[in-house]
């Protein structure tokens, strides 16, 4: 049984079938990247995954079926999900932002301490502490939800587009600090991302979408040095 | 200057009821982001059950909480049965069904109770102290007062403190990320209907007595609630609470010192009050304009 696993997952809106029966899996401990053209279906499948818009198929997160619950319901399974357009408050302080990121945890002790490893892990983010969240650059507001997630202490995390908008050398950055999370934590990932190049350096596992299907899938090195996706996403 | 002591004591005494009603709404504005017209209706309402209980033999105390109680209920079931269907239907639809609301509760409260006026028994005793020679606080003006304050400081400590109050405040600004954060968004908007009614019932239980008690007590009191609300802005609380004292305070004076208004005109007070507001400071005295980086 693997970690996650996907079958004829379909999914889209009113009339529009968007996914049309995606099969994958993904294994604990592993950063799985999803790649594909605009209005491929990778925003559609990490919205499937959270349950937040209706789906058929099934989706088995260590061996429980996801589809029918409620986004509430699969969050408490600690599946942190940081959507594109970044998900933070932007009303709300940074800390309390962080804050509600671990709503659900009742471990008082726990929390604390995971707030302060994010500030460690995001310098900024203690400057800015008492600051409105809607008024941090870009690049400091994809930090914030990133920390907001990790503040779930999730077993798995989604992340859609993470670079998007942001300067290079932060995207740069971003991922590195991606990979020091997949490795302290053991956090599995899955990331939706256009900047293919970054994200194959921290994936062992990636699936190409077109227009909701899966046209290439498997371990990441061998996905990377196919001649088509070279072309179509790497760029050389 | 006793004249102005003591019409600002009276301000404040009826300010103290705005103010309860006008938080009550900014309650239901914060999280859902609509104005509850029947949020007046409602507290008329709340008004009646404690009147019922109190005429059947319980303490007014005891029947106070009681009706607050079963109005926190009343506006949770609201909220379940009548207005999440129409969540995310548009704005106009929503105002129709809170007007809906609105007539619904005139109508049963006087199908009820009858439309005959009701002498209410006031939760604080008779007796007042006299301050100087010309200044009276009567135990009820200071009485409804000390209720505002307490309920607003609770209110806050909620939402400033504790789990369930992050969670309201998360609700009413994003709740895609409310419910990404393991939210459960429908039962925190119950809840924020239920607290609404619970306040807007300690509002109509403590003007009763002095506005005494029919269906249509609560009209004026709904629109200088919506102006305090206005005025001190939707989504702040303690503007509310300040707006809704001011604008008893100014009633009062203004019914006095401006001599054309007298008792009559004293509606127009909080409608100038609105106008000014919204053309000179749209977002209210308190309220915050959003002001997001992108």
């Amino acid at each position: 049984m693997s970690f996650l696993e996907v079958k004829g997952l379909e999914a889209g809106y009113g009339p529009v079938q968007v996914l049309r029966g995606l099969d994958f899996n993904v294994e604990e401990g592993e950063v799985a990247v999803i790649l594909g053209a605009n209005g491929a279906g990778k925003t559609t499948t990490l919205r499937a995954l959270t349950g937040m818009i209706d789906t058929k198929g099934s989706i088995l997160f260590e061996g429980e079926e996801l589809i029918g619950k409620a986004t509430d319901e699969i969050v408490r399974r600690r599946i942190a999900h940081v959507p594109q357009g970044r998900g933070t408050i932007a009303q709300f302080s940074v800390e309390d932002n962080l804050q509600a990121g671990a709503y659900i945890r009742k471990d008082k002790a726990g929390i604390a301490t995971d707030l302060e490893k994010m500030f460690v892990m995001f310098p900024r983010l203690l400057e800015r502490r008492k600051q409105a969240a809607g008024s941090l650059s870009g690049g400091e507001q994809q930090m914030l939800a990133i920390a907001r997630a990790l503040m779930l202490s999730p077993r798995l995390l989604l992340l859609d587009e993470p670079s998007l908008g942001l300067a290079p050398l932060i995207v740069r950055d971003l991922f590195e600090t991606l990979g020091q999370i997949n490795r302290e934590f053991g956090t599995t990932m899955i990331v939706v991302e256009q900047n293919a190049n970054l994200a194959f350096k921290i994936a062992q596992k990636a699936f190409v979408l077109e227009t909701g299907e899966i046209v290439a899938g498997g371990d990441a090195k061998t996905v990377e040095s196919d001649d088509s996706v070279r072309k179509a996403y790497l760029g050389y | 200057m006793g004249t102005f002591f003591q019409l600002l004591i009276a301000g404040i005494e009826t300010g103290s009821f705005y103010a309860l009603v006008a938080l009550a709404i900014v309650l239901i504005y914060q999280s859902t982001g609509l104005k509850n017209l029947a949020q007046g209706e409602m507290a008329m309402f709340s008004a009646y059950i404690a009147w019922q209980l109190w005429a059947w033999g319980l303490g007014i105390w005891l029947a106070a909480l009681l009706a607050i109680f079963f109005s926190f209920l009343i506006g949770m079931g609201i909220q379940r049965i009548v207005i999440r269907p129409v969540q995310g239907a548009p704005l106009l639809t929503i105002v129709i069904v809170t007007l809906g609301l609105f007539l619904g509760f005139n109508s049963l409260a006087g199908f009820i109770w009858g439309y005959l006026v009701k002498g209410y028994p006031s939760l604080f005793p008779g007796s007042s102290w006299q301050i100087t020679d010309t200044v009276r606080i009567s135990a009820a003006a200071f009485g409804g007062f000390a209720v505002l304050l307490v309920l607003a400081g609770s209110l806050f400590m909620l939402f400033k403190f504790t789990k369930i109050g992050l969670a309201m405040r998360a609700v009413a600004y994003n709740v895609e990320t409310s419910k990404l954060v393991g939210i459960k968004v429908n039962q925190v908007l119950m809840l924020g209907w239920g607290l609404a009614a619970a306040l807007g019932a300690a509002g109509g239980i403590i003007a009763a007595p002095k506005l005494f008690l029919d269906p249509f007590m609560m009209f004026g009191v709904l629109i200088y609630a919506i102006a305090a609300a206005a005025f001190g802005g939707f989504d702040s609380p303690l503007g509310a609470v300040i707006a809704g004292l001011i604008i008893g305070v100014l009633e009062n004076m203004a019914g006095f010192y401006i001599g054309f208004i007298g008792t009559d005109l004293k509606i127009i007070v909080p409608l100038i009050l609105i106008l000014v507001t919204l053309i000179f400071r749209p977002q209210g005295l308190l309220g915050h304009k959003i002001v997001v980086r992108v």
